[in-house]
């Protein structure tokens, strides 16, 4: 079909797959303006901050940390997506996420396995404690109707406090320091890194290969299974799918802890990869991170892997800012507004071409078959 | 202001006729019409309001009331015709000009917020101000008790709505509209969440508020409850007005009979299909609005209602029992929410009611819904839009949609992505969906599309009970035929029917027999070959108790 430049002005045409491309693309383009704004007014040079970013962000041993930031940050995006897939806002991620690395790095750093169980163990008690900890929260929304946004946000507090005292009750010393951690796990549940990137002495997470295993099984199951198809249709009008006959709150506990299965293998990289203990310097707040980048990913898992490395890179490369005397909070204050600006133009990229199909559908019909009634306009 | 409304320009249909008054006219509309894309909502309205009088206005679901009610309250503006409030010609462009104009409007469903006071509910949006800023509470609160003891409405300022019952809250909604300046009401179908004495309450209240000079706009299809209380009837059928009476005159049938017309569609001439083989058995189905309670199996139907009605509940669904034979089709005709979506989303099992389902004999009173439309329930729900489809999936998602264990459309735990999408192109071309192909989106068809692709998918898989709440409305005619025809085939081959319609023409054109639903109750049963619109327009509206 040609289409004139009209056509496509005005939506005559689908523009869908372009559409979907564009949009974050723009926001990243109007997030980058805002920040050039901020530099300027704090003034700061602001092509040579870009520059000086993309130069220290694209050497070897940033790649390195770029990917593994991205590792941890696809796996924390994955766990919210699914979430969002079906309508359930799981905030508590990361009280998940930081409860479940502390019981299976304790649980890791108490036994000793041959070494393919040893890691197999750690990662299965992380899931569970994780899908436990986030089924709390559906099963009170199924059963009594609360809302998962509050009780997750109260189950991280309560997961940080029983954090803290299931710590101090296991803790050990940590050499070198007044850090306190777990024990140690042993050599048998490390999980090598992968020299992926040359040039760089530093490795690559080996759990990479798990976070893209865990993409694919994403994309697998809600495009490809009955459970994926009712969970979408759960999240897309739970009235019909409740006239259909899916089981709302059942679904509800299930999308829950899965969700909060994801979310347990968050901590997994850089446990099994780098830290072997869960230590007071264990990473917070990355079930925050992620709720950003799925809705930057648009809880797609191609689209979250892009927004991880984006986020991977910002973060890496914020470090440089320091020596050339500008505050590294500028990359804080760039993800927040391409976040913003990026939910903005999905939305009106979403209208717009809900708004072009109906216009192509009925182009299409009165170009294909013109009946001699009226039709479609009654309707 | 000088009375110059021209009287007795209506259409006569009936006999009756009210006399002209020298008396003031409150409200005035000449000549009305509301055209939407495809049909005409109102058309050549005439409608004369005497000020201090109760107006009620009467007819049929989708007669064209609430059109017309938005005009007059501003939420729409009539393509032709003329609206004068006191004499003066008036253009409305948002309610805040109507409320400007004096007129207000109680909606039926109650638009107040239950955690705040009635004095906050009453002043919210036109919160009194003190020195600017502050809200000057004392002043709103010496407004409300003078307003409440002028009309006789007894209510507190201070009571929490949620503390305050429904007749209650229904006197703080007049209240609100009062409390703006208005001295004409418009009540949208003010008995329908009452228990009767609440009713009887209400209408005391409505002569008092006359009493002082308001003038009432009272929209029902309970004739009882209108001929009680109302000083002049203005009735409405298919858009336009087509009588003024005068209630002295005038009884429920009568009425009745002018609201549904007085001929009747004659249903087509054809062989019955009816078989003694019982698809679906209901017996004693009961519902109370509110949360429900379970009931210990086996008590009778009978009970649970007493005990509801003791604690002042309103049933939605009261004993209804019904059996439909394969190669059946029944009707249910009735005033729209009388009961109808409560039975049928009971008898799909999406809300729990008391009684008992057997289908082909198994009872399926606990199963759960997708095991009744697995053992071969077919469903096209009223609203399809909320209920019968995923707007933004492609068609072929679609067509899994509710039919998530047939094996054209999953195989185990798979979606079987080549058989829904051979299946639903079969239901596009059988069904003469006119799409361009089946990976748009279902918002882009039209209405009568749409439904057509449902009615294929309730169709596939060999259904032995097809649900069809609305199966025609809002879709064009071509559509409209090729669906009837549909329906007929199925029941040719065997399918049993539950028929819910709000046209009459649909209902007796399909049906084998008609089962009339009034408050949640089967009051009358008719054979559509032989019934009269009297006896269809009384039982629908709660006025042949007395014959």
């Amino acid at each position: 079909m040609t289409s004139s430049f009209t056509d496509r002005l005005l939506g005559r045409v689908k523009l869908t797959g372009w559409v979907s491309l564009a949009a974050p693309l723009l926001a990243i383009l109007f997030a980058a303006v805002v920040t050039s704004i901020v530099l300027s007014l704090t003034g700061n040079p602001v092509l040579d901050t870009f520059v000086t970013m993309v130069d220290y962000g694209s050497q070897p041993r940033s790649l390195v940390l770029i990917l593994n930031y991205a590792t941890t940050y696809y796996l924390s995006a994955l766990a919210v997506a699914l979430g969002f897939r079906m309508n359930l806002f799981n905030i508590g991620v990361d009280g998940q996420y930081r409860l479940a690395g502390l019981v299976a790095a304790a649980v890791g750093g108490a036994v000793t396995l041959p070494a393919p169980f040893h890691p197999i163990l750690i990662i299965l008690v992380a899931m569970l404690v994780g899908a436990a900890w986030a089924g709390i929260a559906g099963i009170l929304k199924a059963t009594r109707g609360v809302s998962e946004v509050i009780s997750t946000i109260m189950l991280n507090t309560i997961a940080t406090g029983l954090g803290a005292y299931l710590l101090a009750e296991w803790a050990v010393p940590i050499a070198g320091g007044n850090n306190i951690g777990t024990t140690p796990i042993a050599a048998s549940g490390h999980v090598p890194g992968v020299a992926l990137v040359p040039g760089s002495s530093l490795k690559v997470f080996g759990l990479i290969f798990l976070a893209v295993a865990v993409g694919i099984g994403f994309h697998v199951l809600l495009n490809k299974t009955r459970f994926g198809f009712d969970l979408r249709a759960t999240g897309r009008s739970e009235q019909a799918a409740v006239a259909s006959g899916v089981n709302v709150k059942r679904m509800v506990v299930y999308a829950m802890l899965i969700s909060g299965g994801m979310a347990g293998l968050i901590g997994m990289p850089q446990l099994l990869g780098e830290a072997y203990s869960y230590s007071l310097n264990f990473q917070a707040g990355l079930g925050f991170t992620g709720i950003a980048i799925a809705l930057l990913g648009r809880n797609n898992p191609v689209g979250i892997a892009f927004g991880a490395l984006l986020w991977g890179f910002l973060d890496v490369s914020s470090n440089i800012l320091d020596l050339h005397k500008i505050s590294p909070e500028i990359v804080t204050i760039m993800q927040g507004v391409i976040v913003l600006s990026v939910v903005i133009a999905y939305e009106l990229a979403h209208r717009y071409s809900v708004v072009a199909e109906q216009k192509r559908v009925s182009r299409e019909l009165a170009g294909a078959a013109p009946t001699p009634e009226k039709e479609g306009a009654a309707a | 202001m000088i009375p110059t409304g021209p009287l007795g320009t209506l259409t006569q249909e009936a006999s009756i006729s009210t006399e002209t008054t020298v008396s003031e006219v409150a409200v005035q509309l000449e000549g009305i019409t509301k055209r939407f894309p495809g049909v005409v909502a109102n058309r050549d309205i005439h409608l004369t309001v005497q000020k201090g009088h109760i107006h009620a206005i009467v007819g049929e679901n989708g007669a064209g009331k609430s059109t017309l009610m938005k005009i007059l309250y501003g939420m729409q503006r009539p393509d032709e015709g003329e609206i004068r409030v006191n004499g003066t010609p008036v253009t409305f462009h948002t309610p805040g000009d109507a409320i400007s104009a004096g007129i207000g409007m109680v909606h039926q469903h109650f638009m107040l917020a239950d955690n705040l006071t009635v004095l906050e509910n009453v002043i919210l949006g036109s919160e009194p101000k003190k020195g600017g800023l502050a809200l000057d509470f004392a002043a709103a609160r010496t407004k409300i008790r003078q307003i409440s003891d002028a009309y006789g409405l007894g209510i507190d300022p201070d009571a929490l709505v949620e503390d305050i019952g429904v007749g209650a809250r229904q006197r703080v909604e007049i209240l609100k509209v009062l409390y703006r300046g208005a001295r004409i009401l418009i009540l949208d179908e003010p008995t329908a969440v009452l228990v009767p004495h609440e009713v009887d309450e209400l209408f005391d209240n409505l002569h008092g508020l006359v009493r002082e000079g308001i003038t009432i706009i009272f929209i029902s299809h309970h004739l009882d409850e209108v001929l009680k209380v109302a000083d002049a009837i203005t009735v409405i059928r298919r858009g336009t007005t087509v009588a003024e009476v005068n209630p002295e005159g005038v009884t429920a049938r009568q009425l009745a009979e002018l609201m549904v017309g007085s001929e009747l569609p004659s249903p087509e001439t054809r062989e019955s299909t009816v078989t003694d083989v019982v698809a679906l058995e209901v017996e004693g189905l009961t519902m109370a609005a509110g949360t429900w309670r379970p009931i210990p199996k086996g008590t009778p139907a009978s009970f649970y209602m007493d005990r509801m009605r003791q604690e002042g509940g309103r049933l939605l669904l009261a004993d209804v029992s019904l059996t439909i034979h394969k190669g059946e089709v029944l009707g249910i005709a009735g005033v729209e929410g009388n009961g109808q979506a409560e039975l049928v989303e009971a008898i799909m099992g999406m809300r729990p009611a008391a009684g008992v389902v057997r289908l082909d004999g198994v009872e399926i009173t606990d199963w759960t819904t997708l095991r009744r439309r697995d053992a071969g329930i077919g469903y096209i729900p009223e609203d399809r839009h909320r209920h019968g489809l995923l707007l933004e999936a492609p068609l072929w998602e679609n067509r899994i949609l509710g039919h998530m264990t047939e094996k054209v459309n999953v195989r185990g735990w798979w979606i079987n992505r080549k058989g829904a999408r051979a299946d639903t192109q079969r239901i596009v071309d059988q069904y003469d969906v006119r799409t361009p192909g089946i990976d748009v989106f279902a918002s882009a068809l039209s209405g009568g599309n749409q439904q057509k692709l449902i009615v294929g998918r309730e169709m596939s898989g060999e259904p032995k009970l097809l649900i069809a709440a609305h199966p025609t409305r809002g879709v064009d005619v071509g559509a409209q035929a090729a669906i009837w025809d549909h329906l007929r085939t199925a029941r040719a081959a065997g399918l049993a029917v539950l028929l819910i319609s709000a046209d009459l023409d649909e209902l007796i054109g399909l049906s084998d027999w008609l089962k009339v639903i009034h408050r949640g109750e089967i009051v009358a049963e008719f054979d559509p070959a032989t019934v009269t619109p009297e006896q269809l327009g009384s039982a629908m509206t709660g006025a042949g108790e007395e014959a």
